[in-house]
């Protein structure tokens, strides 16, 4: 396989075969899993399935149970939380198929939501059923799956309002060929939108009340939070067939902890407060500082990585706005990452950054 | 069947009403219920109607109200409906647990226990209490009971195991309530945390402390594992919690003998924990006592104790275990308390954590989750959040969704919670927490009759004001303490504890103002309304101190601006609560880590200083103090030179202000590198071109007061701004920055003056024209004695021989004088000897 990023039903097919092969609880009509299974698939049960989202169990149970109950899903959280992992692999398991996606924009037209044309065939045969283009939600309609829709906030309002009637009356009416499409059972929504995004195109409260909510926090600890890195990190490098770097999971540990306490506010040791910059900082984020390390570290350094690899790649991801977060970062520098002995090496070098 | 044991789950609404059924098919002659025997009288109000649950039995040793224990009561508590039902039937109540009076009489002789008495007690009790001070030793666990008044007071949540007081006591106890479960959390000692009449069990909180109270010491070994959490993990469950949800208060028919048979399973594997051992001796010898007397008998306690209840024990045995105990003399009331209280968060001992729910559970006879979850849209839609029908439709679709994923037979808390949360509230934390506070906890606080025999806070205060001798009268009156007088500042003391509980009896007199420290002025008049307050303040500890030191934490935690935290650290002074000075430190540290503006910061630093340098604080972590002090210093240090930029003229005043205040403050804390790194911030801050003249010239001036600019430097500086290139605004601030509030100082300060008057002289003829209009602002501010005064010693010879004579000092001389400086200063002052 030459692509860059299989999707998430073709690199599972193993495990969601094997979920389905041992699965023996009812499913819900158009699923190729039954919820518990979907369950175990997004968390992963400790042996043959990998966990693919680390996290809160209860959440994974309410998206879960929401998809059954027919009631679209909308992700929420600030980015790097996974939303988009998790609605991927939510789509892959419950309908064996995450392809059909729209990415909203600010620039998504109402057709990339219902349908288009195809211009030629229309001026050519008139509006025929082969003259219409399906959007991927009008497709997972007609074949009981489950649509994604990205950034559904970025999405012009007028354009988000075509979303209700295709979630009250789960039915997609085309008056130009006076028929309509009826959703096929199985068919459900995932969106994802960011949190520190909002305001940009809030939902209606009409098309809100379609959507049952559920907030991916950030990773709850630090154990947690250095596994979820370590692991992406490895996945990633050797994706993109990085040259080899020692786990150097000493240096995950000091991103993922200044992460941690530079979001939460707070040291780990729970003794001093800190402000909080007002990048989001996430996981994802502290993914991406840490393969750039690896990757600086393999092609220009002597192939370790060490504290000045990462310190400028954490210097950015903290300093967002230049004034207030520079603040920040200095009073963390001096107050906190200065005491600490076993981190001298850094604090020069996050000075020098 | 002539006696019936009812092993219930304290505070399990499903206990409560099976309690209720079993005993209106039993109609006993007698009921026994789990309780402190001092109580027995009290049980007439509960026919009245004053009383109203939730209440609490409020326990305290006469002699000393600061040692007391809480037993709340909740409407779903199956003891207070047992005892609901028996009065209304007027069946006779009894309350049989070891008598609250023991536990104080043990606690004032803590020695007295023979270990030789119980023979075959499995890991003597002496063990296990002891660890902690005599006043809690020998509290056996479950009831927790925070006899101390330290540990009554106990700011909330402080993990009492570190508290003088109160031994971090694990409290195991809670193992018995067929509940059982150590109620691991809540560790704080808050007032509240006292109280548990037993072990009430409610797992989820982390927590992990003590519970303050007695306790055998946190080493104890002998601690019954935790029974329902075997049980539930047998079953499967990983939360004993639910395990009982589903197990036994969802299906509504708790089957009493399954329970007992469980139970006895569990403790035939279970180490005995000693103090069960001594309660269950004394349980059953009121139980023979009874037997003589009643043939159909009804016993409501914690599932865990039932076994031993029934178990056949030797009359001797369970004498020699009592014996030799001294009972202290303990007094008991009723006392309101509320939901908040019961939930463990607030800091209750083993509290349950949703209370609201269970009142729920208990109070609606169907359609459970719907009325729930309307319940829920109506606390949002109070709160201005849209939420229809529709929302409440399908939050019950989902909560029955996820039961089902979850293979419950019912939803429970957890389920319609998330649902609420996913449906409702929009994935807001906030309105979460509005539902969890409201709903699920609630807000229903408990009421007692008027006639209710007063509460220990209200003895403790009649008995402090006698001591005072203040009398509470209705009359306005004034009140003039002279604080070196010992009584005098005990007074002061007192009035500012009050004011913290909310009870302000006195009110601080504006009157004159600056006559010294030491005094202070009050007006006086106590209001009726402050008995009531009394009451509602006895929830936060049983003595002034205590229950004024316990709200103080509590305000520090909830305080939102520094500046309210700075108030209640200086009322911790003024108060003396030394006990809430570490939590208020705490929150300033807090409260200065989030605080964006640094001139709030520079606000509070002074007075932070001032305490350290002169405040005799007793009692008090000066450590802890000087650490949060320093780490304020530096968060002012990164944020000033942001902070300076782009100033209007009234903000450049308040920066100029705040920068005195801090440096005044620094050069008090007499600590070398904090004053290096404030000069070396003011330094850098001096060579911004961008920064406006006022705080220009201030900082110009303090770096030459504090030597770090030579004389040409300053001298280069100050004719800067009245160069060409400088607009004469900017001039005119720069130079009332670098004079202002200087008069007098320019009449002494032989440098300084000298500095402006070359300064002066240096001035090009043809430009003082243009400068004059500048120092007429800044000097016409200054006295007009100032104004003659510098002028004079511009005019006459000036001192400068004086200072080489300074030099030639006989030190002899000069020593003999220190004792009495260091008298005066309050410190000792020793000479170096390498001087």
């Amino acid at each position: 396989m030459t692509a860059l990023r299989p999707h998430a039903e073709d690199e599972y097919a193993d495990e969601l075969a094997q979920l389905a092969a041992a699965d023996d609880r009812p499913r819900p009509p158009g699923w190729r899993l039954s919820p518990q299974a979907v369950v175990t698939y997004l968390l992963g049960d400790g042996a043959k399935i990998t966990p693919k989202y680390v996290g809160p169990r209860r959440l994974i149970e309410v998206a879960v149970s929401t998809l059954a109950t027919d009631r679209a899903l909308l992700l929420l959280g600030v980015p790097g939380t996974a939303k988009t992992w998790v609605s991927e692999h939510l789509a892959a398991a419950v309908s064996g198929d995450s392809t059909l996606l729209v990415q909203g924009t600010a620039g998504t037209p109402e057709e990339a939501i219902r349908y288009g044309w195809n211009y030629a065939r229309l001026l050519a045969e008139g509006p025929t059923d082969a003259a219409l283009v399906p959007s991927p939600i009008m497709r997972a309609m007609r074949t009981g799956s489950i649509a994604r829709l990205e950034e559904l906030t970025r999405v012009p309002s007028d354009v988000q309002d075509a979303l209700i009637t295709i979630l009250s009356e789960k039915t997609l009416p085309v008056p130009e060929l006076n028929t309509e499409v009826q959703a096929e059972r199985g068919f459900n929504l995932i969106a994802t939108a960011n949190d520190r995004d909002r305001g940009v195109n809030e939902l209606s409260s009409a098309l809100r009340r379609r959507f049952n909510t559920v907030v991916l926090p950030m990773p709850a600890n630090a154990d947690d939070e250095v596994e979820i890195v370590a692991r992406r990190v490895a996945q990633l490098g050797a994706s993109l067939e990085l040259p080899e770097v020692p786990a150097a999971l000493e240096e995950i540990r000091r991103v993922v902890t200044i992460f941690r306490e530079l979001r939460g506010g707070l040291t780990e040791d729970g003794r001093t407060k800190l402000k909080s910059p007002t990048g989001s900082l996430s996981t994802a984020e502290a993914i991406s500082v840490i393969t750039n390390g690896m990757a600086l570290a393999a092609h220009f350094g002597d192939g370790t990585l060490h504290p000045g690899d990462v310190a400028a790649g954490i210097l950015g991801a903290v300093v967002k706005d230049p004034v207030s977060d520079a603040v920040v970062w200095r009073e963390y520098l001096e107050t906190v990452v200065r005491e600490r002995p076993d981190w001298l090496d850094f604090y020069r070098a996050a000075r020098d950054a | 069947m002539p006696e019936r044991f009812y092993g219930i789950r304290h505070h399990g609404p499903g206990s409560a009403r099976a309690v209720v059924r079993e005993l209106a098919a039993q109609q006993p002659e007698i009921l026994l219920v789990e309780g402190p025997p001092e109580a027995d009288d009290l049980v007439r109000w509960v026919a009245g109607g004053g009383l109203e649950p939730p209440v609490a039995l409020l326990g305290y040793a006469a002699d000393d109200p600061g040692r007391a224990a809480f037993w709340p009561f909740a409407v779903f508590s199956p003891e207070w409906q047992a005892i609901r039902w028996a009065v209304a039937n007027e069946v006779p109540v009894r309350f049989f647990d070891l008598p609250y009076g023991y536990r104080v009489g043990e606690a004032a002789a803590p020695r007295t226990r023979p270990a030789a008495g119980k023979p075959g007690a499995p890991g003597t009790p002496e063990d296990a209490p002891e660890t902690g001070e005599p006043g809690t030793a020998g509290a056996p666990e479950d009831r927790p009971v925070a006899d101390e008044p330290g540990a009554a007071g106990a700011p909330e949540d402080r993990p009492v195991a570190d508290e003088p007081g109160a031994a971090g006591a694990p409290e195991d106890g809670a193992g018995d309530g067929g509940s059982g479960v150590p109620a691991k959390g809540v560790a704080d000692g808050g007032p509240g945390a006292d109280g548990v009449p037993e072990e009430i069990v409610e797992t989820d909180e982390a927590g992990g402390g003590g519970i303050p109270g007695e306790a055998p010491g946190p080493a104890e070994p002998a601690r019954p594992a935790d029974p329902i959490g075997e049980l539930a993990a047998a079953a499967g469950y990983d939360d004993p919690e639910r395990w009982w949800e589903d197990v036994v208060e969802h299906r509504g028919v708790p089957v009493f003998e399954a329970i007992a048979e469980a139970m006895t399973a569990i403790r035939e594997g279970a180490a005995e924990d000693p103090e069960d051992l001594v309660r269950e001796a004394y349980m059953r010898t009121v139980l023979r006592e009874v037997r003589r007397r009643h043939e159909n008998i009804a016993v409501v306690c914690g599932a865990w104790h039932v076994p031993a209840l029934t178990r056949k024990v030797a009359v001797k045995d369970d004498a020699a275990l009592l014996k030799g105990r001294r009972k202290g003399k303990v007094t008991f009331t009723w006392v309101p308390w509320t939901y908040g209280r019961l939930a463990s968060w607030s800091g209750y001992g083993a509290g349950v954590s949703s209370p609201g729910w269970y009142h729920h559970l208990f109070t609606s006879t169907d359609a459970v989750v719907p009325r729930w979850l309307v319940a829920a849209a109506g606390v949002l839609r109070a709160e201005g959040v849209p939420t229809s029908s529709a929302h409440v439709i399908e939050a019950t679709r989902l909560a029955e969704a996820l039961a089902t994923l979850r293979g419950r037979p019912l939803a429970g808390l957890a389920e319609v919670t998330e649902a609420a949360e996913a449906v409702m509230c929009d994935g807001e934390p906030l309105r979460t927490e509005l539902i969890a506070r409201r709903l699920v906890v609630g807000e229903r606080l408990g009421a007692v009759p008027e006639e209710m025999p007063a509460v220990p806070l209200a003895r403790d205060l009649t008995a402090q004001q006698r001591t005072l001798r203040l009398k509470p009268e209705a009359a306005e009156r004034g009140l003039d303490l002279d604080l070196r007088k010992d009584i005098d500042l005990r007074r002061s003391r007192l009035l500012h504890r009050l004011r913290t509980l909310g009870l302000p009896w006195g009110e601080p007199a504006a009157g004159r103002r600056g006559t010294g420290t030491f005094r202070e002025e009050w007006v006086l008049r106590w209001q009726p309304e402050f008995a009531v307050r009394l009451v509602e303040g006895s929830m936060w500890g049983t003595t002034v101190l205590a229950a004024a030191t316990a709200r103080a934490i509590r305000r520090a935690r909830a305080a939102r601006t520094l500046a309210e935290v700075t108030g209640l650290l200086e009322t911790c002074l003024l108060a003396d609560l030394g006990e809430a000075y570490p939590a208020v430190l705490a929150a300033l540290d807090t409260r200065a880590a989030l605080d964006a503006d640094v001139h709030h910061l520079m606000a509070a630093l002074p007075a932070l200083a001032r305490t350290l340098r002169y405040g005799d604080v007793r009692h008090t972590d000066v450590a802890g103090l000087a650490t949060v002090t320093a780490s304020l210093l530096k968060r002012i240090c990164a944020g000033l030179p942001s902070a300076a930029g782009s100033l209007s003229d009234d903000a450049a005043k308040q920066l100029r202000d705040g920068m005195d205040g801090v440096h005044q403050a620094v050069s008090l804390l007499a600590d070398n590198d904090l004053r290096e790194l404030w000069l070396a911030t003011v330094e850098s801050l001096a060579r911004r071109p961008d920064l406006h003249g006022l705080p220009a010239g201030r900082i110009t001036r303090l770096l030459s007061d504090a030597g770090r600019l030579d004389p040409a430097e300053v001298r280069r500086r100050l004719r800067l701004p009245l160069t060409v290139g400088t607009p004469p605004a900017h001039a005119a601030a720069w130079v009332e920055g670098f004079l202002a509030g200087g008069g007098l100082l320019l009449v002494h300060d032989d440098a300084l003056l000298g500095l402006v008057d070359e300064w002066l002289a240096d001035v090009p003829a043809d430009a003082f024209d243009d400068v004059l209009p500048l120092l007429r602002r800044t000097f016409g501010s200054f006295d007009p004695g100032e104004r003659r005064a510098i002028g004079e010693r511009v005019a006459g010879p000036r001192a400068v021989v004086a200072t080489a004579d300074a030099a030639s000092i006989d030190e002899e001389r000069a020593v003999m004088v220190l004792p009495a400086l260091g008298a005066l200063l309050g410190r000792e002052i020793r000479i170096r000897e390498d001087l």
